[in-house]
């Protein structure tokens, strides 16, 4: 088992506020395997930005562990690239520069990083833009200097949290295309939080859906439709509507048709 | 040059135009009720004046410049510092903030006659006034600054693997400069203030000193003079300090500033 990415077991974490307990996320046991996309969806409060945030080290888990191939999982702040909704670009800093702003970290200096990031510009339809700021940009534009900054860390692991969550339908299209191609030719390994059945069933090849609060893992779905993927394809439609149905129907009975660990369903 | 004209026409011409206005019933008012020089003096006097005593004046405006020069620039650095010290250690701020903040409930005109006990005479006891009256909004302004950073930004550099360091001269500095602007700006008109209240509880030169000998020997025009100098003063530090804002803050929309780039070519 030790080639997988990440490796959790029984993670579960829990708040304590003015002396009440929260349980956020309860059970958790998943694996991701080198290169594999991974979505997450659920509810709003299901708990999985805690859990994404678990695994970038920006939060600890209550209990349960977690086992990461590539390092020891109680260095990986700053180990693992993360992106949030928010595309949280530096507001003073060019798209040239906030892309930069990652080698920077690592030690290259500031005019080295800007010779290393003209070159990606194009790949991400940012050519011309080097030297806007970002409140000169759409949201769609900011999103992937964001998203190309996130790449230009060269981590293995990539966690996005919702990250075109606020984008109109066709550039979240089109961002879609952009990080497929990225997970394609770069070899990543993502695990990808989102609130769009379509976004998760277009771009992963497995997705776990959480349950409101307390998060637990409801079903993981493997997801066995070539790419590229269309809306249009029969499967596909067939896939949402299967989705879509399993996630109408009260918790309670999914939580009783599931095992605690649970089992790829083919699709 | 005719831009900058137009520019300033269009944002201060109606205050200008009210100015003039003002002046002109002064000087009107002064002639025809007959009213003495040393109890109201007309506008043109005190210009004459000014004319006059040219070099007296520039004498002293230089000691207060210094003096409110000085104070800023120490207040400027000693309040960043209180306030770097508050924002980094939880302890230091319930320590010393609220002792920062009632001190400023210690009205000035009190303190300045026991800087003159503990200093003596000379420039130092004024420029701890202008100190003691400016770093408060420079310290408010930079603790408020260095803690409005988005907390999502921290998060990306955390797990780019930033180190506080980092996180603090690219992020945390860069994202409050424009609130310690803010402070600057209030700190700027008020530097002028505390100069002339410590010349005024005791020096032998500076135009807070000019002021307060001139009114006994009823030279009511020269006072005026002086005090010209000092809001001009005032409102030559305050676009000083806009001036730099802008230059280095050309990332902020110019209109949150209130400065335009038409000033500028």
């Amino acid at each position: 088992m030790g080639d997988h990415v990440i490796e959790v077991s029984d993670l579960c974490k829990t708040y304590t506020h003015e002396g009440k307990v929260t349980s956020v996320l309860s059970e958790i046991n998943l694996t991701v395997e080198p290169n594999e996309f991974v979505s997450i969806i659920g509810p709003s409060a299901s708990g999985k930005s805690t859990l994404l945030n678990i695994f970038a080290g920006l939060e600890e888990p209550s209990s349960g562990s977690i086992s990461m191939s590539e390092f020891n999982y109680s260095d990986r702040l700053g180990q693992v690239a993360y992106m949030p909704q928010n595309d949280s670009l530096l507001p003073w800093r060019t798209v040239l520069d906030n892309a930069a702003l990652p080698l920077e970290i690592r030690g290259f200096n500031r005019k080295v990083a800007r010779a290393m990031i003209h070159s990606s510009l194009n790949d991400f339809g940012l050519s011309g833009f080097a030297n806007f700021l970002p409140s000169k940009l759409s949201g769609g534009m900011r999103q992937r200097v964001a998203l190309l900054r996130t790449i230009m860390t060269e981590r293995q692991l990539l966690l996005l949290d919702e990250p075109f969550g606020a984008l109109d339908a066709l550039t979240r299209e089109e961002m879609q295309g952009i990080l497929h191609n990225l997970w394609r030719d770069y070899k990543k390994t993502i695990i990808l939080v989102t609130h769009d059945v379509d976004e998760s069933l277009i771009l992963s090849d497995t997705i776990y859906v959480l349950s409101p609060r307390p998060g637990r893992i409801i079903k993981s779905l493997r997801v066995d439709l070539d790419r590229p993927r269309t809306y249009k394809d029969a499967k596909f439609i067939k896939l949402k509507a299967d989705l879509l149905d399993f996630l109408k129907t009260p918790a309670e009975s999914k939580l009783k048709a599931n095992n605690k660990r649970p089992e790829l369903h083919n699709a | 040059m005719p831009k900058l004209i137009h520019h300033l026409l269009k944002n201060y011409g109606l205050s200008l135009g009210f100015i003039v206005t003002l002046l002109t019933f002064w000087e009107v008012s002064i002639y025809q009720f007959g009213i003495p020089q040393w109890k109201l003096p007309a506008p043109s006097a005190i210009f004459i004046e000014l004319k006059n005593n040219y070099p007296l004046f520039l004498s002293h405006t230089k000691v207060t410049a210094l003096e409110a020069i000085a104070g800023f620039l120490i207040a400027l650095m000693l309040g960043i510092a209180l306030a770097l010290m508050i924002s980094v250690s939880q302890l230091i701020r319930r320590a010393i903030y609220p002792i920062i903040i009632s001190s400023q409930t210690i009205p000035t005109i009190v303190v300045a006659p026991l800087l003159l006990i503990w200093i003596g005479y000379g420039l130092t006891p004024k420029i701890v006034t202008v100190v003691l009256l400016t770093f408060f909004p420079i310290v408010v302004s930079t603790v408020d600054g260095l803690r409005s950073v988005d907390r999502d930004i921290i998060r990306v550099m955390l797990t780019t693997g930033a180190s506080p360091y980092q996180i603090f001269f690219k992020v945390r500095l860069p994202a409050s400069l424009p609130s310690i602007f803010s402070g600057m700006k209030i700190s700027a008109t008020f530097c002028v203030i505390g100069a002339v209240v410590g010349e005024w509880i005791g020096s032998s030169e500076g135009l807070g000193y000019l002021t307060r000998v001139s009114v006994p020997l009823f030279l009511t025009a020269r006072s005026f003079a002086a005090v010209l100098i000092l809001a001009l003063m005032g409102v030559g530090f305050f676009l000083l300090i806009s001036l730099i804002e802008f230059k280095m803050l050309k990332w902020k929309k110019t209109s949150e500033i209130g400065f335009d780039k038409s000033w500028m070519s």
